[in-house]
């Protein structure tokens, strides 16, 4: 047996956004064992309910995390309303729908943006971002902000797309759709991103099932589980069907994200078919008193929101499960028996958004 | 049923147990072939409650447990391999005894300076 050396992995690593640490076990170059280290910028927003009312927690809830900013704070107003019983305008529901998929659009392409900074190429890194900026562009229209949007509230949204603007944008979005096929083309087909993503880091289906994966990594391992089929927001209206893959390496994620770019393009054009008119929230009155479990299919998977109230203007209690947190199980699997270079590239392939695992 | 019924119908049924039936039904859940989604804990009055939830499809369950502060869990880890992640957080930000949870991070999970922020004696 070869002598066991001790990495330790981050948490400040230039494949690394934001913080997360591992102590690898490596025999030579192999990996053998992973050990996970978080919480080093753990901001403890959930328990912010203590001092927050019910309204202020969807702006705690947005900040949860900079890139899927608007369903954090989706998810915990859709948990709200079933508690309150609040019927929800559907023009309200379909423009959460499609600032959802706006976002799964830009979160992919940061994704894959990242992934080409990773194993060097640096001009797909560029269009990757060039195009998610064209998104963030239509956020800033759309909400005024790029990051943190502030438009969900309890009841419905704070903000109103008119017809000519939804028109531009469905237009905006047609001829992106020409661009994302050129550029996925290279990440599908270019024989140096196949070198570095085929064959590595396998996670079979009864291992993702197993170790509790959530979104795309679980749905590369040939699971067909994708939240968006229950029907919240106005997915219900909407033809959705996941986009799977049998593979289960690191090529299988990155071919569901970028199915899951098409998929996004594809339900934005059946939200601007089927946009109704009519008015974009609906007063709320009292407070709310019982509990719930809300799930919503964030870019990186199912997100887990619990709220529990008792009838004030605090909240009992908000917990939200994070889907990075969930899949951090199966980054350590796939990164057992790894080799040491490839250690950064694994880690990517979950997406992993440490901002949200520490919320 | 209406459309806001159909739509939060998977979240629904959370059903309440004693800590000593948690295993036989994590192992009918995992029998059954449902997946883990998450675990949480939450404090209230000086208990605990913990909600294990689990999916099979798109249907939802909870399980729930009410503990006292001081009183021991047995870890659902040997079931479901994720839930060692869930409970190690549980035991370092909660303060939530659980025994043999596989693999035991020994309070390295989280690289915080304050022992189990979450815990109710913290609290006010």
């Amino acid at each position: 047996m070869a002598k066991q050396t001790v990495v330790p992995f981050g948490p400040q690593h230039p494949v690394l956004p934001e913080p997360i640490h591992l102590d690898l076990v490596l025999e030579d170059e192999t990996v053998v064992e992973a050990v996970p280290s978080i919480g080093y910028v753990h901001r403890g927003l959930e328990k912010l309910v203590e001092k927050k009312d019910f309204n202020e927690m969807v702006y705690v809830a947005e900040r949860i995390c900079g890139i899927c900013s608007f369903m954090h704070g989706m998810g915990y107003c859709e948990a709200v309303e079933h508690i309150m019983h609040v019927d929800v305008p559907a023009r309200a529901k379909y423009l959460r729908t499609l600032w959802c998929e706006m976002s799964r659009l830009h979160s992919h392409l940061l994704w894959l943006g990242l992934l080409a900074d990773a194993f060097g190429f640096e001009s797909l890194f560029m269009q990757s971002w060039r195009m998610r900026e064209k998104i963030l562009d239509m956020f800033e229209a759309s909400t005024g902000g790029r990051v943190i949007f502030s438009v969900n509230r309890i009841g419905g949204v704070l903000k109103d797309i008119p017809p000519e603007m939804l028109r531009d944008f469905l237009k905006r979005f047609d001829d992106m759709g020409a661009d994302l096929r050129r550029l996925t083309r290279t990440f599908l087909d270019d024989y140096s991103v196949n070198e570095r993503l085929r064959d590595v880091g396998f996670l079979t289906k009864e291992q993702a099932l197993s170790l509790g994966a959530v979104g795309p990594m679980l749905r590369a391992s040939g699971v067909c589980y994708d939240v968006r089929k229950t029907g919240y927001a106005a997915y219900g209206d909407l033809e959705v069907e996941p986009v799977v893959s049998t593979i289960g390496d690191s090529y299988a994620r990155c071919q569901v994200r970028i199915g899951e770019l098409f998929q996004s393009l594809d339900l934005i054009r059946q939200v601007g078919e089927k946009m109704p008119t009519g008015p974009i929230a609906v007063p709320v009155k009292g407070n709310p008193e019982g509990e719930f479990f809300m799930r919503c299919e964030q870019p990186r998977g199912e997100a887990v929101y619990y709220v529990r109230a008792n009838g004030t203007k605090n909240l009992d209690r908000m917990r939200v499960r994070t889907p990075t947190f969930a899949n951090i199980p199966a980054m350590l699997q796939t990164l057992k028996g790894s080799q040491l270079a490839d250690v950064p590239l694994l880690i990517l392939t979950i997406d992993p958004c440490i901002s949200c695992t520490e919320r | 049923m209406t459309e806001q019924e159909t739509m939060t119908a998977p979240g629904g049924l959370i059903e309440e147990i004693p800590v000593q039936d948690l295993l036989p039904r994590v192992i009918e859940k995992k029998i059954a072939n449902w997946r883990l989604c998450q675990i949480c804990a939450v404090t209230l009055q000086g208990l605990y409650e913990l909600s294990y939830s689990f999916a099979d499809g798109y249907e939802f369950h909870t399980l729930r447990l009410v503990i006292g502060s001081d009183e021991e869990v047995p870890s659902i880890s040997q079931v479901y391999d994720c839930a060692f992640l869930y409970e190690n957080e549980m035991r370092e930000l909660f303060g939530v005894h659980i025994q043999h949870i596989a693999p035991d991070m020994q309070d390295k999970l989280y690289r915080i300076d304050t022992k189990t922020p979450f815990a109710e004696k913290r609290r006010g």
